[in-house]
């Protein structure tokens, strides 16, 4: 190991920036009345989403003399819930989240979320709020054009001339030959969220956001993850993502707030979890008698503080603006 | 032969695909906001040479392939096949045109050259960076003129063809950078 690394990786430039840019966010949020909040980083439950992975570590002490599993969140969102079914009103957090298996030029297994709930907005409200926040903060370095919004389908459409919503398998195998994405060995045959992945990733992101904000929203109802429906022809879930130069900044919900339909959809990832061989996960019967007792209409969003110190910083990774990168921490 | 799965892919590492080794040549994660996450991949097929880009689903694994890089004395070639040695346990390779490639032209007699197995066999051959070589054709150039300016073919004694400076004459030993094909310098013998 080199005799300097125990440095940090970032020079005093961007420690400052950081600073200035958390700043400013508690200066918006304190203006607009919504409250911060710090809730724990370990639970008994986690994410059952089979796409993420959570970190484990024991507990022994105290109330566990033989040591109980513990989880570190992948995000803040269900206390944050609670909180919201508690009375708590609007809320936001900037914590430190943990996601194993998620190392990159734009991945780091820890990272920093800002996290916020607006109670009685919904998705488009709030994707109107995000605008405002990321434009100040972002106003001044990066120069925006007039942000854009895009349907999950329209985005398809435009980019590969394919909806997203009635593709069959073998059409979106097709497609991603037809415009020269590689195929991966093992792709399901009776599934197609994982193409819709593949295009998306390959095709689309590096699309979307070129100069100003982009937001993607209604997605499959497949992958509505934890938005609420819109019924019609197809079914959407009120999510979006938000994206600038090609880079996922934020996804944001309009909450879903039905205990029953809640429990189904953990019960679903977990018996996707089975399928994959992957260990389920303990489901947050806090999380789910929170939702029975009544959330109220509201509309949250997560977005990587981290990802937007960097395009703040016009720099290309992670690494550059956190203090110690994973490698060296 | 081990497999490596995706967590383990970094640039240089070899792998097995549609029956060719391939090097990673580069390696990014790539994850929507939710959902699944791949490996985006370009890859140099080492018998082609010719860099690809592959994508895998992370956590999946692939086939190692068995490649090593040796470095071997060059001993003679046959009219069809090349013929290297180990120094250290004085084994003989052979290697085929496919393998030599355009280092056939640089090769000179117990030149020590870097060379890729796969599975034992030679796949590739690296010449030397600089070969020293003897001049065996080249026109009578202008004395006095020493500016290298302007230049001239000559052929060497592997028959390969160098551009030299005009004063460089036919007989005279030069150094040639094998990776540009360029002449370096007179050796003085």
């Amino acid at each position: 190991m080199a005799a300097s690394c125990w440095r940090p990786g970032v020079d005093p430039a961007i420690l400052r920036l950081r600073a200035e840019l958390l700043a400013r966010i508690r200066a918006f949020f304190a203006t607009r009345g919504v409250l911060e909040v710090d809730t724990p980083a370990l639970s008994v439950a986690a994410i059952g989403d089979p796409h993420l992975a959570s970190f484990a570590t024991v507990y022994s002490g105290p109330g566990s003399r033989y040591g109980r599993t513990l989880y570190l969140h992948t995000s803040p969102e269900f206390p944050m819930k609670r909180l919201l079914a508690a009375g708590s009103g609007c809320i936001y957090q900037i914590a430190r989240v943990f996601r194993d298996g998620e190392a990159g030029r734009l991945h780091n297994p820890e990272f920093t979320l800002l996290e916020w709930y607006r109670v009685g907005f919904d998705h488009r409200r709030l994707m109107d709020e995000v605008t405002e926040l990321a434009t100040e903060l972002l106003g001044g370095r990066v120069s925006l054009a007039e942000p854009e919004r895009l349907s999950y389908r329209a985005a398809f459409q435009h980019h590969l001339d394919l909806d997203p919503h009635r593709a069959t398998v073998a059409e979106l195998a097709v497609c991603a030959e037809r415009f020269g994405v590689p195929i991966p060995p093992g792709m399901p045959a009776d599934e197609t969220d994982p193409w819709l992945d593949l295009l998306l990733t390959h095709r689309i992101e590096p699309r979307l956001g070129v100069g100003r904000l982009t937001f993607l929203y209604d997605y499959p109802a497949s992958q509505a993850a934890l938005a609420r429906l819109r019924p019609g022809d197809p079914p959407v879930g009120e999510r979006f993502e938000l994206y600038l130069d090609g880079i996922e900044l934020a996804n944001g919900f309009h909450e879903l707030g039905d205990a029953g339909e809640q429990r189904r959809r953990f019960e679903a990832e977990n018996a996707a979890r089975r399928a994959r061989g992957l260990p389920e996960m303990p489901l947050d019967e806090h999380l789910l008698a929170a939702l029975a007792a009544g959330l109220p209409d509201c509309a949250g969003v997560a977005l990587g503080f981290d990802r937007l110190a960097m395009l703040a910083a016009g720099k290309q990774s992670l690494a550059e603006v956190l203090t110690f990168p994973f490698e060296r921490a | 032969m081990a497999t490596y799965s995706t967590n383990e892919f970094k640039s240089g590492l070899k792998i097995m695909m549609d029956g060719d080794p391939y090097a990673i040549v580069e390696n990014e994660f790539v994850k929507p906001g939710k959902g699944q996450a791949f490996n985006r991949v370009k890859v140099r097929n080492l018998k082609s040479g010719r860099v690809i880009e592959r994508t895998f689903k992370s956590g999946d694994s692939v086939e190692g392939a068995d490649v090593t890089d040796v470095d071997l004395q060059y001993l003679y070639n046959d009219g069809e096949y090349w013929h290297f040695m180990d120094p250290q346990s004085y084994e003989q390779l052979t290697a085929d045109a496919a393998a030599v490639g355009d280092a056939a032209k640089w090769l000179k007699e117990e030149a020590v050259c870097q060379v890729t197995l796969w599975n034992g066999v030679p796949l590739s051959v690296a010449a030397p960076n600089f070969v020293v070589m003897t001049i065996v054709e080249t026109d009578p150039g202008v004395r006095g003129d020493t500016s290298g300016g302007g230049g001239k073919p000559a052929t060497l004694d592997t028959g390969a063809v160098v551009r030299v400076p005009l004063f460089v004459q036919n007989g005279e030993v030069i150094k040639v950078d094998t990776r540009t094909g360029e002449y370096v310098s007179r050796v003085k013998e």
